[in-house]
């Protein structure tokens, strides 16, 4: 950047005549999903100054699941009224798209977010605690563990119900994240929801050292991504003059020039094009857990309550490849040469590096953070099709895999001996003699995960690598018909496990949960099946969303 | 009128789904039930047949379309029926010997405490081949044929709690199985040449395809009605399927479904006439399974082998007759007809023979039965007659007329077959009087035939009991069963008569079969002479060996053809070294090679996977530090991957 062009940036705001900065136009209706749970979020924050102690539980959980039903009654509303497809626009002054993916993600987060709640709201499941019921989080997140205060907070029956209102914050950034029209945008929402995930990880009731430790690490790491992400955004706005997705797209097809005259010197340099794209882009595969990105997968999930690990695996990822897709499909297609084979690169090693280090995973958690590496990376394949069946068959990936996931981890924290949930595999062994239910349950979720016709899991594989061959990406698809094989294996070997093995004698209990955790893996079952074996109207409801506004 | 041709199948199919279904409950009834149902497919065939006649010899072919069945474009298989001269032969004779035997099966299968499954067993082949031959096209026609392949398997294996039974049922299902294949591959090449499988598309386009093309179809056929009908090389079965119930063997594995293969030969006429050199093979095959029956008929001690030998000979004539082309596909059908009244009356005698002798069919434990049944052995005489061609009985008519064809053919080709044809109708001559003799002539050997045993020292035997060690009692069988031996020895007598006479089926079957007289070096009465020579030098031959002195009731050991002949002529020796050695080797090797090879393969590769992963592992060691480096490395990687992309 010469000098005098630096020069000028400086100079040019003092010089110019300010304009009276006018009103934002905000269209509050369409924008009702986000402001619904936002809201409720605050309320929540003072439900927890002003309402007793003892009520607080039961509030926060009506409120969430209230607000959150009250979200998805407006995402099916804007949708019914069109928003979705011929009405679809830009709103807030080019700050939100709405439109049919951004309307099918928020959809599918929120439903995903309700089952969750269930989840975290589950307290039958830990024993009574000084006559006091508990659930997954952590009776006072501020006391040390072991210390004398944690104790105190035990026997007093503190629970930490601020989990609701930290998730409601969560699921509103999530809900901007793959609807947002500008990098700042994206960025805000990024962290909106980011922050609160930081937290949630910390506050598991046992084991709370690991679970501060993944916390810390989540952190750490989400920072450096986020750094990656902004730095990105800079070099982005240096090379268009804006931040706005629709104008860097005409930027990168060479539509527009010119946009910023005061950054003449930048702009239209492709070095700072594909520099900052490449950033951006790498802050986003933190966020899904690609590889060589995806190192904090595993130990968070292990770490994190496992409700939270459920939510966070569903949710996020939602989210993080609604971000993704709008990227590289409104901002990017221009370069979409030279984004390709990179993305090429990272969907093979993510889908090969998943499925291969998961075969020696000796922890239920663990496996399944990595059994989500490979999905990451079968969805990038969807994302890399580049054309109209990528688009609808992420989405559909997305919301077929959410449920089966928040299932499967719902399923985890019923598996428990005396030091809380049996997540090492070792006291699998048997689960099926003992409670052939809920290990059918789990077989049924396994082989979702492993793309097993009749089960959601195969839809959505299906449509990926369908949409992937057909936007001639033939050898992904091979690569991820062979991470499938390998894949397979863990999955099928831990049915085995649970059918096929004789139970250990100190083997753990399954604890009969709450209607909340059961109507969560129901529903989990249901969708699976449902989306198994009549995926059709959810693929042309995928297909009729799958439309990007600019 | 049309719709009745469906209720022809249906009657037969409700009656098995009624008898398979319905249980223990309709054992009362279900002989009855089933004996109705076939009497009813043979009414509706006879009002048909009736119809047709009303119609001039150009309009009697009708068709019914009754509905779709895989409507798939480019691939259009419909359920369809066609009803004409042939079909309508095939109808009346599947129909009436099926009744009859029905009949006979009511008394024959009294003691069985499974009759009712029996009959619906029955039922069950009627419909299956009712459908075989009342198909419009070639894959409704496969389903027919399969149904009766199960069928029949159903049936030899009817008494599978005799291991005999049960392996010779699996025997006949998997021999069957080869011939089944070459139909099912006939069909498919027939669907890529002209994209159809009816009648009127394969045989109406068979002129315009390449002579490939119709040699694979023919060759296919051909090899599909060897399994079918017992003809060499798939003959094995036959012999063995003589373990089911006599009726079986008669209605089955005499009249009707082993002449399955002749009926798929000359409905597919058109395919053979437009390749004469598949013609040729289809003639070696009869003419070879004519002698290879015939020989092995002359050896058997067991009457109902004896039959079954005879069987597969005289569906060699059938054979051989459809080879020749439009010369003898007229001639092969009469003789169909012919051999299935007096062949399903041989079996029914046979199967009266050995009601009343304690189940017994060695031919050498018999003897001078006349006295004791003489129904039966009138009636099988008469069947006997006609079989070997006795000058006005049925026999001689069809077989007569084979024979002049055979030399119709023309040139040494023409010499060759007349030969073959005489010399089989004098074995012939000589098996059946045989069985004869040994049957009904001669010394009562049976009295003899009781093992003295020490737990029986009283040589009085036990009143009215049956067991094994007791001195049969031979006695005439109930009326159900003397009745439709009866109605079939009139067949035997008066069919070839009515049907040879003047021409009558020649001229009845010419609009479907065509016919050519071809040119006969010798004349018509020449050959009628060689045969009754032929017959004689046959009959004289069997009355000089068993008529004049004693016969031995253990087998002498005999000649090295006897021997073999016994043994089938080494058929299943011959198919245990070459086809089970050779398929026990090949799948010892495939083992051999899964388990080295595909195995090392998919283990070496497994193992491998698990390594890598193991050594990835360690990637993830924990420190945030060391997930940051891999991070940053990850960005570096891209962004210079991108860049690189660029400059490239």
């Amino acid at each position: 950047m010469s000098s005098s062009a630096v020069h000028s940036l400086w100079t040019t705001a003092a010089e110019g005549k300010l304009d009276k900065i006018p009103a934002p136009h905000i269209e509050y209706a369409q924008l009702a999903p986000t402001l619904i749970v936002v809201g409720a979020a605050i309320v929540g924050i003072l439900v927890e100054a002003f309402v007793p102690r003892r009520s607080r539980y039961y509030v926060q959980v009506f409120l969430s699941v209230v607000a959150l039903a009250a979200a998805f009654a407006a995402v099916v509303g804007l949708a019914a009224g069109g928003y979705g497809t011929t009405k679809a626009h830009i709103a807030a002054m080019g700050a939100i798209a709405v439109d049919g993916p951004a309307l099918f993600l928020q959809g599918t987060i929120l439903l995903a977010s309700i089952v969750a709640v269930f989840t975290f709201a589950e307290r039958r499941l830990d024993p009574v605690a000084h006559g006091n019921k508990v659930d997954s989080f952590a009776a006072q997140a501020a006391s040390v563990p072991g210390s004398d205060s944690e104790k105190a907070a035990v026997k007093a029956g503190f629970t930490t119900t601020e989990v609701f209102p930290l998730a409601l914050f969560a699921i509103s950034g999530m809900l901007v994240f793959p609807s947002a029209n500008d990098l700042l945008t994206l960025f805000v929402a990024l962290e909106v929801f980011s922050l609160p995930l930081y937290l949630l990880c910390a506050l598991a009731r046992r084991k709370r050292l690991m679970s501060q430790e993944a916390a810390v690490k989540y952190f750490l790491l989400g920072a450096f991504s986020s750094a990656f992400l902004l730095f990105g955004i800079a070099l982005l706005y240096g090379y268009a003059g804006s931040v706005s997705y629709a104008t860097i797209a005409d930027v990168v097809s060479g539509s527009v020039q010119n946009v910023n005259p005061a950054l003449a010197g930048t702009m239209g340099n492709d070095a700072l094009l594909l520099i900052g794209g490449a950033m951006i882009l790498m802050g986003l595969l933190f966020k899904v857990g690609a590889v060589p990105f995806h190192m904090w997968t595993p130990d968070v999930y292990q770490g994190a309550p496992t409700p939270v690990t459920g939510f966070m695996a569903a949710a996020t990822k939602v989210a993080a490849f609604g971000a993704l897709l709008r990227l590289l499909y409104v901002v990017l297609p221009g370069m979409s040469w030279d984004w390709r084979p990179v993305m090429w690169g990272v969907a093979i090693i993510t889908m090969l590096g998943g499925a291969v280090v998961a075969i020696t995973q000796t922890d239920i958690k663990r496996l399944l953070a990595y059994s989500s590496i490979a999905h990451a990376g079968f969805i990038l394949a969807g994302v890399i099709a580049t054309n109209a069946d990528g688009i609808s068959s992420v989405l559909f990936y997305l919301g077929a895999y959410s449920f089966v996931t928040i299932g499967a981890f719902a399923v985890v924290t019923l598996v428990r001996d005396a030091g809380g949930e049996a997540t090492h595999l070792s006291k699998w062994a048997g689960l099926g003699r003992r409670s052939p239910l809920v290990a059918a349950v789990f077989a049924v979720f396994l082989l979702a995960f492993a793309g097993i016709p009749l089960t959601s899991g195969f839809s959505g594989k299906f449509a990926v690598f369908k949409a992937a061959a057909e936007g001639g990406a033939g050898a992904l698809v091979v690569v991820g018909v062979v991470s499938s094989a390998v894949a397979a294996f863990f999955y099928i070997r831990v049915i085995v496990l649970m059918f096929f093995s004789e139970p250990k004698a100190d083997g753990p209990t399954v604890a009969v949960p709450s209607p909340l955790t059961m109507t969560a893996i129901g529903v989990g079952v249901a969708v699976t099946l449902v989306l198994g074996v009549a995926p059709q109207y959810f693929l042309d409801l995928a297909h009729s969303a799958g439309v990007f506004v600019r | 009128m049309d719709n009745l041709i469906a209720l022809l199948i249906a009657a037969p199919l409700l009656g098995a789904a009624v008898l398979l279904c319905g249980g223990r409950r309709l054992d009362g009834i279900g002989h009855w039930l089933g004996t109705l149902l076939a009497g009813a497919s043979f009414v509706l065939g006879a009002v048909l047949f009736v119809d047709m006649l009303d119609r001039s010899a150009g309009h009697r072919t009708v068709t019914k379309h009754l509905f779709s069945w895989v409507p798939v474009e480019g691939f259009q298989a419909d359920v369809g029926f066609q009803l004409d001269q042939l079909s309508m032969t095939f109808v009346l004779l599947i129909t009436g010997v099926g009744t009859l035997i029905h009949i006979y099966s009511i008394g024959y299968m009294e003691h069985d405490e499974n009759r009712r499954r029996f009959f619906g067993y029955l039922n069950l082949f009627l419909a299956a081949m009712l459908l075989l031959v009342l198909a419009d096209n070639y894959l409704l026609l496969y389903v027919g044929w399969e149904g009766v392949g199960l069928a029949s398997y159903l049936l030899i294996g009817f008494w599978q709690h005799k291991p005999s039974a049960a392996t010779a049922a699996k025997k006949a299902f998997l021999v069957n199985r080869v011939g089944d294949m070459g139909l099912s591959i006939a069909i498919m090449v027939m669907f890529t040449t002209f994209g159809s499988f009816t009648f009127p598309a394969v045989l109406g386009g068979a002129d315009g395809a390449s002579s490939g093309r119709n040699t694979a179809i023919g060759l296919m056929l051909l090899l599909a009605a060897c399994g079918k009908s017992a003809q060499v090389p798939l003959q094995s079965w036959l012999g063995d399927a003589m373990e089911g119930p006599t009726p079986v063997s008669a209605l089955i594995h005499a009249a009707t479904m082993v002449t399955a293969g002749v009926y798929l030969i000359t409905r597919s006429g058109a395919v053979f006439n437009a390749v004469p050199d598949v013609q040729t093979v289809v003639v070696i095959v009869g003419g070879v399974t004519l002698l290879f029956g015939a020989i092995v008929g002359c050896a058997k001690d067991d009457i109902k082998k004896a039959l079954a030998g005879s069987t597969m000979s005289q569906i060699g004539y059938m054979i051989l007759a459809t080879g020749l082309g439009p010369i003898g596909y007229a001639f092969a059908i009469m003789h169909l007809v012919t051999h299935g009244f007096f062949k399903a009356g041989l079996f029914l005698g046979a199967g009266s023979v050995m009601h009343g002798m304690n189940d017994e069919v060695d031919m050498r434990k018999y003897g001078g039965l006349r006295k004791y049944m003489p129904v039966t052995f009138v009636t099988f005489g008469l069947g006997y007659l006609a079989i070997i061609g006795f000058p006005g009985l049925s026999g001689f008519f069809s077989k007569d007329k084979i024979i002049e064809a055979a030399f119709a053919k023309g040139g040494t080709e023409g010499w060759i077959l007349g030969a073959v044809t005489l010399l089989g109708a004098a074995i012939t001559a000589y098996y059946m009087t045989r069985v004869m003799i040994l049957t009904f002539f001669g010394e009562e050997r049976w009295k003899h035939a009781k093992t003295p045993s020490p737990d029986q020292p009283s040589v009085e035997p036990a009143a009215e009991t049956h067991g094994a060690h007791d001195e049969p009692h031979p006695h005439e069988s109930p009326k159900s069963m003397t009745i439709p031996m009866i109605v079939l020895a009139f067949g035997s007598v008066f069919a070839g008569g009515i049907f040879g006479i003047g021409d009558r089926f020649v001229k009845w079957l010419e609009p479907i079969t065509s016919f050519s007289h071809g040119d006969s070096p010798v004349g018509q009465w020449t050959v009628t002479a060689a045969t009754i020579v032929c017959l004689l030098v046959g009959v004289g031959l069997a009355i000089a060996q068993y008529g004049r002195g004693p016969v031995p009731v253990v087998a002498p050991r005999g000649s090295l053809l006897t021997r073999a002949a016994r043994r089938d002529l080494l058929q299943d020796d011959f198919n245990h070294v070459v086809l089970v050695r050779g398929g026990e080797h090949l799948t010892r090797s495939l083992v051999y090679l899964d388990h080295s090879l595909v195995d090392g393969v998919v283990n070496g590769t497994a193992a491998s996977v698990g390594g890598l992963s193991g050594r990835l592992r360690k990637l993830q060691n924990g420190f945030a530090r060391s997930y940051a480096v891999s991070m940053f490395g990850g960005a570096v990687v891209i962004i210079a991957a991108t860049l690189l992309m660029r400059a490239v």
